[in-house]
């Protein structure tokens, strides 16, 4: 590892301070951070550590919502009752992901800013145009089994590692950040980027940003969320689909709607063509294959991946049947 | 180099290290604590769990410098003054491990893995909204972020799950 020397701001107006030079990366847990400047891909010459800033709270908010701190730790986001309560499907998917060692030390602001497991990113010794930008991207005719299906390009087809951020790209949940310049609010929609031309630019956040918490508005009344993945392994394993899902149904019609893919795309992927054409439908299974089948038009497998297609139209019929299936034995009981 | 407090089995330390170190280095290489073992080095494996202020955590990826201040327990510590942990009785009872060299990661998991079923921390496989429970299914999903190469895995699980219902 290169050297570099640590430093723990006594307040969040410091870290802001010092998160200004390039040369600083903020820590959260270090559970990917750590990892990457082990194999060389991080080489900060600055570590603040953002851990001891007191954003470690949930709060309820005014309108049902919650507010839930960056330092958080997603063992503690998971087993939160008002989270598991309100927001069952972002319970789930931290509990889906990694292991219980390392809920216990990833913070949520962390969890949002992991990179990508693309082997070729992880390798130094790869060309990899996110790592190192102009280098190209053997993962296009490589070792693409893991990688997108949605959103890529040809110069990258990374995805975005995280469950926990799926769950809050379909919850609607907005990131609370403080720069030098002031804090501001990023809804997660506009938060992740596409990799297009310049897959080293993964999101949309401000120089040298500090994030503070994330915002997830309270949830719809009487609908039901649920979180589904697969891996290769039973636990311990990084998705190779997953979808988080939210249904209303009334009158045995789709009243509400909301569906985020995992380990598809390089973000957590808004399947806002299927959510379109399920608006006002029967809340029927094959509505909700009709559906997805017409998100997946735009999918773009590639040699090794193209299972994924069928692994996420499977996956998303069976989150909607469930959930439809739930909403009725509500309305039974 | 950083001065770095903390407190190793009941041991206070105050030690002046390399930022880059992590706690498995800190034990092992600077303590002379090579009970918590270094299989990957990256939180792939489990072998260096150790409790830090009483969770299970992967050692390998903590900088010592950032666990300023913090209570460590290692394998060496679980039992305090007795001979033996519960679990490192039960683990013997149960033949469960073959090499050993997973064996001080399974330990240290357990331990916090317990906790945290008693404290009602949800697991994936727990139903939606209800309190765990405990099931030889709940260990396997808990105990899922430590790997045994020898595959001793059912006795293990039954290791825990004895020392669990016996609590
Ligand atoms: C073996 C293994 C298996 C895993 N499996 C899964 C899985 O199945 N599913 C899954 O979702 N994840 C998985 N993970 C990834 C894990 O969830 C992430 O590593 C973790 O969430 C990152 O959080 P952290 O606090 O440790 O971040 P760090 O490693 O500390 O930081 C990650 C990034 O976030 C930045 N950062 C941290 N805090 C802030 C802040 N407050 N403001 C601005 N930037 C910040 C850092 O600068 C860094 O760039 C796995 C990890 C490992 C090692
Ligand atoms: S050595 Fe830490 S998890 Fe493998
Ligand atoms: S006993 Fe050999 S690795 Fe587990």
């Amino acid at each position: 590892m290169r050297k570099f020397e640590y430093l723990r701001p006594e307040d969040r107006a410091r870290a802001v301070d010092l998160a200004a030079n390039p040369d600083v990366k903020l820590l959260g847990g270090g559970t990917n951070l750590i990892d990457l400047m082990k194999i060389g891909v991080e080489t900060p010459e600055f570590l603040v550590d953002t851990t001891r800033l007191g954003l470690d709270e949930i709060e309820s908010r005014a309108d049902g919502g919650l507010r839930i701190g960056a330092s958080v730790r997603n063992t503690d986001v998971a087993s939160d009752d008002r989270v598991r309560e309100r927001f069952p499907v972002l319970s789930a998917a931290v509990l889906a992901g990694a292991s219980g060692q390392l809920r216990n030390m990833a913070t949520v602001g962390g969890n949002l800013l992991q990179r990508t497991r693309c082997a070729y990113f992880q390798d130094v010794t790869k060309a990899c145009n996110k790592r190192k930008p102009g280098s190209g991207c053997p993962a296009q005719t490589g070792a693409n089994r893991e990688l997108a299906i949605l959103g890529g390009s040809e110069h990258c087809i990374a995805t975005h590692p995280s469950d926990m951020a799926v769950a809050l790209r379909a919850l609607d949940a907005s990131v609370l950040i403080e720069t030098e310049k002031g804090a501001e609010t990023i809804p997660l929609a506009d938060f992740y980027r596409l990799p297009g031309e310049r897959p080293d630019i993964e999101t949309n956040l401000p120089y040298g940003s500090l994030i503070v918490a994330i915002d997830i508005p309270a949830p719809r009344n009487g609908a039901r969320s649920s979180y589904v993945k697969v891996r290769d392994r039973a636990s311990f394993g990084f998705a190779l689909a997953s979808v988080a899902g939210v249904l209303r149904v009334a009158d045995g019609r789709v009243a509400e709607v909301a569906l985020a893919l995992g380990g598809v795309a390089p973000l957590p992927w808004r399947a806002r063509v299927a959510e379109a054409q399920l608006m006002g439908a029967p809340a029927e299974p094959d509505r909700f294959r009709a559906a997805i089948d017409a998100e997946l038009e735009a999918a773009q497998p590639r040699p090794e991946n193209a299972f994924k297609v069928t692994l996420a139209r499977r996956i998303v019929v069976r989150v909607l049947n469930e959930l439809a299936g739930a909403t009725r034995e509500g309305e039974a009981s | 180099m950083t001065k770095v407090r903390l407190t190793v089995n009941g041991q206070p330390w105050t030690v002046d290290i390399d930022p880059r170190v992590t706690v498995l280095d800190l034990l092992r290489e600077h303590l002379g604590l090579t009970g918590a073992k270094k299989g990957c080095d990256r939180g792939q494996c489990g072998a260096c769990t150790v409790l830090r202020d009483g969770r299970r955590v992967n050692s390998c990826l903590v900088l010592a410098v950032s666990a300023d201040g913090s209570e460590i327990v290692s394998v060496e510590g679980l039992a305090g003054d007795s001979d033996l942990h519960p679990l490192q009785r039960s683990f013997l009872d149960h033949d469960a491990y073959q090499c050993g060299y997973c064996t001080p990661g399974q330990l240290c998991s357990a331990v916090g893995a317990l906790a945290e079923l008693e404290a009602g921390w949800p697991s994936a496989v727990t139903d939606k909204g209800s309190t765990p429970t405990l099931e030889p299914e709940e260990i396997r999903e808990r105990m899922s972020g430590n790997l045994c190469r020898c595959a001793a895995y059912v006795n293990i699980v039954a290791a825990v799950y004895e020392v669990g219902r016996s609590a």
